[in-house]
């Protein structure tokens, strides 16, 4: 074993991140941007916009998911080998909504 | 090519020894990584493959939801206002608010002050208590109104809304028999959904006791923080589908397109 890869205070290899540790003060407002969006989407769906209705709603959703996952879950802070395995796990998600729902959508294409 | 142990790395005096163990500082920390910052990250890369699991998993559920709402849309549409939006908007805060204090045990960890982190992993609990409590409420509901799929569904109300005082109109609108049991399925994957989002929620309960009993004796004031973070990890995954439970299933179908 050579000693470039004997490492034991982590120098040599920058892709580890170096350890953080958030703050309360970021996990309160974290909560707080929570609270402020769930208020904001209940208020949201009592007003009719039509189909923007649901946009909105999964557009919350999933701006609150983003901050969780980032701040609560500590990706924002983590190495880029886990930035990539969490991105890569909901691009496979959507790709296989994708592809299911293209299928469901074209079966009967022009036959209604 | 055979399998045979090739020393390496001999041990010719005693300093490479003394260098060999010089980087085990933490009883938990496991020879076999070369740093604590490696373990770590291992674990936490374990725990996200883990998550990944979970969210095809759920991810199908979201999909049949999404598939059955536009073939049955008018069902679904009556079915779903038949929840309650304050109780589920009230579950939504309960949630935040126990990730929140989840998030918070985390920091007491790292920092090391045992009674702070037990504090924080017992008002975790409590929470998740409150959200099981409400969704019992929810539930129950459902079986007096006879909303729960099978042999004792009631369709009336669907076939025949109740008129209401104000407008003198029907509050929804009437479905034809056919349809009316098509509400059938929204009630089927509600309960499967928010059911499977409950077993998810009883599991992180019993792991909170288990962690918390741990943590009263110190295990995770040392520095050894893995076990609070990949739980911390588990129970924000949770919150997160119900951050998308409660929009699809409780609002997005009170204004039916006409």
């Amino acid at each position: 074993m050579s000693d470039a890869y004997h490492d034991p205070s982590n120098v040599t290899n920058p892709e580890h991140a170096d350890h953080h540790i958030v703050t309360p003060l970021q996990y309160c407002m974290v909560f707080g941007a929570l609270l402020i969006g769930t208020l904001v989407t209940v208020l949201a769906a009592d007003i009719d916009l039509g189909v923007l209705n649901p946009v909105i709603a999964l557009g919350i959703a999933c701006t609150k998911a983003v901050i969780v996952i980032l701040f609560f879950m500590h990706v924002k802070y983590q190495s880029k080998l886990i930035k990539m395995t969490v991105g890569a796990g909901f691009f496979t998600f959507i790709v296989l909504i994708t592809m299911t729902l293209s299928d469901y959508m074209s079966r009967a294409w022009g036959l209604w | 090519m055979d399998n045979a142990v090739v020393v390496t790395h001999p041990h010719t005096h005693e300093t490479a020894v003394h260098e060999e163990h010089h980087h085990v500082a933490l009883p938990q920390h496991r020879h076999h990584f070369e740093t604590e910052e490696q373990q770590r990250e291992a674990g936490t890369f374990g725990m996200w493959l883990f998550l990944l699991t979970e969210i095809m998993f759920f991810g199908g559920l979201f999909f049949a939801y999404l598939l059955y709402r536009n073939w049955y849309y008018d069902a679904f549409v009556s079915a779903s206002n038949q929840l309650n939006v304050t109780l589920g908007a009230i579950n939504t805060v309960i949630l935040i608010g126990s990730g929140f204090f989840m998030a918070l045990g985390v920091w007491a960890a790292e920092v090391r002050k045992r009674s702070l982190l037990v504090l924080f992993l017992v008002l975790t609990t409590v929470l998740g208590f409150a959200f099981l409590g409400i969704k019992y409420v929810e539930y129950h509901e459902k079986w007096e109104k006879h909303h729960i799929p099978g042999e004792h569904f009631d369709i009336s109300e669907f076939v025949n809304p109740p008129i209401d005082a104000k407008t003198g109109k029907a509050s929804e609108k009437p479905l034809a028999p056919d349809m009316a049991q098509k509400t059938q399925v929204f009630f089927s994957l509600y309960f499967a959904m928010t059911g499977m989002h409950a077993v998810h929620m009883i599991i992180g309960i019993v792991l909170l006791f288990w962690l918390t009993w741990r943590a009263y004796y110190g295990e995770f004031s040392s520095g050894y923080v893995a076990p609070i973070e990949n739980f911390g990890l588990y129970w924000h995954f949770v919150d997160i589908v119900w951050l998308f439970l409660f929009p699809l299933l409780y609002l997005i179908n009170r204004h039916p397109l006409k």
